[in-house]
């Protein structure tokens, strides 16, 4: 499998993706978006707001202004936290203009020796490669479990993977990665409802397959059989937003060869990870419909469905004890902005009994996590935890529950470094939890 | 030159590059007007010494707050420095018992609501942009919003200022308490476009959150018998807080995007808000839905909860936008007319539309007789930016020949400086650039606002019946008062 990537992603496509001038011309520079915008409200600077990213971006590309340091900076300073689309009345789709931005960025600016070279090792070199990322991994684990961490870091090797320079910020590495080698089917428990295919990420299988796990217990007890093809790897998100689109279109192809290898029609296509999500319910834009994978792409939107989403669909069924807490619920970026779910995991956690549910102030605020931004504009980002951190000590909850990995990463750094110690779940662990004690 | 100013504020907080120019060129509105530099002050002393400093150059001077301003009142139509207030956003005090707070200029309008209503307490001036625009431009631009109807406009609501004139020195008019001894400064500069001074601090009151409030839509099959309810509800004396039209083709846009449940097939909606003690509200709304049934709307829906009220809002405030999405230019309108002539200027501005190839979209705040005309275009077709701008100007001078305004909120700035001749004679002009004079004697504040410096303007003429000068405003072009009017010019980029 390595080796297909490796051929196909060796031609760089003469990629020539640009946004339309109608695409910019829906922003009519109204300015509603401002104040929602997470780098705005910090700097109150247009070139860091939506509106002004837009002007530059189409004088960029109309070819009015240069695309220099200074318009790089500020489109690397934007979260893609699309908070400007949920706000914009306009209907402008700014995530697809970022991206298309980033994209030409990466095709044509040359950024300076290290950052470049960081960027080129991460995303054309380890990132579509499940063995070496895994290899990596690997000895990530044995750095922190050996002290030797201070060494990882001296190296870089952390900075590269995508992760803080900060110990409070590193993802404790799994001692056994969640495995997609062989197929694996999880049946249903009781009568069976649905049958799903389960996307299980990249980073996450890793650092995350406790969740991994947690969420087919809870898809299992609800009535679905779950299952997880193998040969899936990473849905191509963090390609995406960092402008490695001819890789990221690679990631994509492999997902939808496993997904719909033998043709046998899944109800759903489930993930826990709302930025993965966001990016796979938007596989067509990465195969235009001049494209032959077109089709395919969006066959596989019109299935995807993040887990809290689905759960929410398909109603809960599974018995569930009371667990007698007070909680606060961060919306995830990608999926309250990315994918427009609000409502649902709402309605799941106050679907648990004795859970009492505090809405924070500016819940739907990036955290500051975004993908990778924590370690590329790591000031900025401890910036936003910090204010995160202010709205959810508020609340006096003592579970912050959200519904994507990396903001379960950047928040436990803010419970510990700005918090009260607050436990940080996402939803699915929350309801894992209920079922759990229920059958204990 | 600039150097002087980066010692006031440092070097970062002073943009001068052509590429971070660019972002300050545009607001809300359809104008572009590019300043030579930026300058974002911190406090009220560095706005002082700014204002010195631009006294001292002979530098044009502006201020701009979030930039949603629709008539460009905040773009640097002769260059010069833009002073941008968006750092100076803390609100300084509350005062919960007496009900005011002390706030900088950049605060934005519903983060102050945001911050007191815990303690059941709102900014009431409620502008549909206020999520992003500044209190400081609101006081500028005397901004009014849906539930004016009922609070009244933002001079209704402030109590003191503290400004730094043109020459730099800093003066707090008005006080703490309703109607200060002395001439009403305060009332001068809410409105004043930024044409007097930079506002530096404002007093601002609060409104206690009503008891109740009773959120209805009504549905009717065209605007006619929209427009003849809110005519009829006037005649019965009842003021609801916010009285809102929306015309069928603006409904269809805003419910393909929000999706707040409104009936695509309406020829015209109202959306009306009562609130006060429970009884009182009650009564209000039943004496409403009469009203609205009596001629002949099809449904009168009441929002069950704070979701479906904060949806049907939603829609309303985000209508301008919506419209965004049907074509890549929108131009709003903004004018006045005694709300019992709505019936006829609805069918003529529909009228004036048609006849220069448009439709016209209609959302506006009908408890006050303002209107918001919206013509979509796209200005790469040749001669449509032009059809547009004839038939927005025939539509003003409709407002004006029906006795009412050519603006009611938006602002004069520099879009209808060559218009307001359709409303003021030369002398009563001249009244207003003396009052000017007074306080911005050298022009350099604001400099190409409010009053017409424009030469483009030909063709427009004042109408029979209006309240304008019967000679074309030809005559009235290149007026301007200060120093800066010969030198600089009406230069207009
Ligand atoms: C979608 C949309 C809906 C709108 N709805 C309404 C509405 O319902 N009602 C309404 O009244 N307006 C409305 N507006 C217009 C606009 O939002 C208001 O005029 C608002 O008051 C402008 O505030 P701002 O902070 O954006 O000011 P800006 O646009 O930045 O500036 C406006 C004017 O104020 C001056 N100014 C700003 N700050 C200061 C200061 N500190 N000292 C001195 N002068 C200053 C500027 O020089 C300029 O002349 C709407 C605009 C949009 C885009
Ligand atoms: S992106 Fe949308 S909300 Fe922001 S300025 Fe443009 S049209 Fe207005
Ligand atoms: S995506 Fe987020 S950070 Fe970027 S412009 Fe929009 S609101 Fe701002």
């Amino acid at each position: 499998m390595a080796t297909e990537v490796q051929q196909t992603m060796a031609v760089k496509a003469g990629e020539t993706e640009l946004a339309d001038y109608r695409d910019f011309a829906r922003c009519v520079h109204c300015g509603l978006c401002l104040n929602h915008c997470p780098t705005y409200r910090l700097w109150g600077r247009e070139a860091d707001s939506p509106r002004g990213r837009i002007r530059q971006m189409f004088l960029v590309d109309s070819g009015e202004m240069a695309m220099d340091a200074t318009f790089v900076t500020h489109i690397d300073r934007c979260l893609d936290c699309r908070a400007c689309e949920t706000a914009c009345p306009s209907g402008v789709e700014y995530g697809k203009l970022v991206e298309l931005a980033r994209g030409r960025i990466e095709r044509e600016y040359r950024r300076t020796g290290m950052a470049r070279l960081g960027r080129e090792i991460f995303y054309r070199r380890l990132l579509p490669y499940p063995k070496r990322m895994a290899a990596l991994g690997g000895l990530m684990r044995l750095a922190q479990r050996s002290g030797m961490q201070k060494l990882a870091q001296s190296t870089g090797l952390l900075k590269l993977m995508g992760l803080e320079t900060r110990a409070e910020l590193l993802p404790e590495i799994d001692r056994k990665f969640f495995s997609t080698e062989t197929t694996r089917t999880f049946p249903a428990r009781g009568v069976r409802r649905a049958r799903v295919a389960f996307f299980a990420g990249c980073v996450a299988r890793m650092t995350f397959s406790a969740l991994n796990d947690a969420t087919i217990r809870v898809l299992q007890a609800n009535g679905c059989e779950v299952v997880v093809p193998e040969g899936q790897w990473c849905c191509g998100a963090l390609a995406v937003h960092a402008g490695y689109r001819d890789v990221a279109r690679e990631l994509a192809r492999r997902n939808l060869d496993v997904f719909f290898a033998g043709g046998d029609g899944f109800d759903a296509i489930v993930t826990n990870a709302a930025g993965c999500g966001s990016t796979m319910k938007e596989y067509g834009l990465l195969f235009g419909p001049e494209s032959e994978d077109h089709e395919r792409a969006k066959g596989f939107e019109d299935k995807l469905r993040d887990v809290t989403e689905f759960l929410d669909e398909l109603g809960l069924t599974a018995p569930m004890q009371r667990v007698p807490l007070r909680a606060t619920y961060q919306d995830s970026c990608h999926l309250l902005h990315g994918q427009k779910v609000r409502e649902a995991p709402r309605r799941l956690i106050q679907a648990v009994k004795g859970v009492e549910l505090v809405e924070m102030e500016l819940s739907d605020q990036c955290c500051g996590s975004a993908g990778v931004y924590n370690v590329t504009q790591t000031e900025t980002a401890m910036a936003l935890l910090r204010k995160k951190m202010e709205c959810v000590n508020a609340t006096a909850a003592q579970v912050i529950l959200t519904a994507n990995p990396g903001c379960l990463l950047q928040l436990r750094a803010g419970a510990k470094l700005a918090g009260d110690g607050q436990e940080v779940l996402h939803v699915v662990e929350l309801l894992d939890r209920a079922i759990e004690q229920e059958r204990a | 030159m600039i150097a002087g100013l980066e010692r006031i504020v440092g070097r970062e907080q002073v943009l001068t590059k052509e590429e971070e120019l660019r972002l300050y060129e545009y607001d809300g509105s359809v104008e572009t007007g590019r300043p030579d530099c930026v300058v974002f002050p911190g406090n009220k002393s560095e706005v002082v010494e700014i204002a010195r400093w631009s006294n001292r150059n002979g530098v044009p001077m502006v201020g701009r707050g979030a930039g949603t301003g629709l008539s460009g009142g905040a773009l640097a139509r002769e260059g010069g420095v833009q002073v941008v207030f968006s750092r100076m956003n803390r609100i300084l005090a509350v005062d919960y018992e007496n009900q005011r707070a002390v706030v900088e200029p950049g605060v934005v309008n519903l983060e102050l609501s945001r911050a007191v209503a815990r303690a059941g307490l709102q900014y009431a001036p409620d502008p549909s942009s206020q999520k992003s625009c500044t209190i400081g431009g609101n006081v500028s631009e005397n901004a009014g919003g849906p539930h004016t109807l009922r609070y009244g406009v933002t001079t209704n609501h402030i109590l003191g200022l503290e400004v730094v004139m043109p020459d730099g020195e800093m003066y707090r008019i008005g006080g703490a308490a309703v109607d200060a001894p002395g001439y009403d400064l305060v009332g001068l500069f809410v409105g004043s476009e930024g044409t007097l001074g930079l506002v530096v601090e404002i007093t601002a009151k609060l409104t206690r959150l009503p008891e109740s409030v009773k959120t209805l839509l009504a549905v009717f099959e065209t605007t006619d018998d929209a427009t003849e309810t809110v005519v009829a509800l006037t005649a019965r004396g009842i003021t609801p807080a916010a009285c809102e039209m929306m015309d069928g083709w603006t409904i269809r846009v805003v419910e393909s995007w929000i999706r707040a449940g409104l009936p695509t097939d309406a020829g015209a909606l109202l959306l009306i808000e009562v609130d006060g003690p429970r009884e009182a509200a009650e009564e209000q709304a039943a004496a409403v839905v009469e009203t609205c049934r009596a001629h002949k709307a099809r449904e009168v829906r009441t929002a069950k909860d704070e979701r479906e009220r904060e949806a049907l809002w939603k829609a309303r405030k985000n209508a301008f936008g919506a419209v965004g999405r049907v074509a890549p230019d929108c131009y709003v309108q903004d004018g006045v007319i005694p709300r019992t002539r709505l019936p006829e200027t609805l069918r003529r501005i529909g009228e004036i539309g048609k006849r220069h190839g448009f439709e016209v979209g209609n959302i506006f705040h009908a408890g006050d007789g303002n209107l918001h005309p919206m013509l979509c275009f796209d200005r790469r077709e040749p001669g449509t930016f032009e059809r547009a701008m004839a038939a927005a100007s025939e539509i003003i001078a409709l407002c004006v020949e029906l006795g009412g305004s050519i603006t009611g909120e938006h602002g004069v700035g520099m879009e209808k400086d060559r218009l307001m001749p359709l409303l003021f004679s030369e002398t009563d002009l001249e009244l207003m650039k003396r009052v000017r004079s007074a306080f911005n004697p050298s022009g350099l504040l604001n400099p190409g606002k409010l009053f017409p410096v424009s030469k483009s303007c030909g063709e427009i003429r004042a109408p029979a019946m209006g309240r304008g000068p019967s000679e074309p405003i030809e005559g009235a072009r290149n007026e301007r008062v200060g120093s800066d009017a010969e030198t600089r010019g009406g230069t207009q980029r």
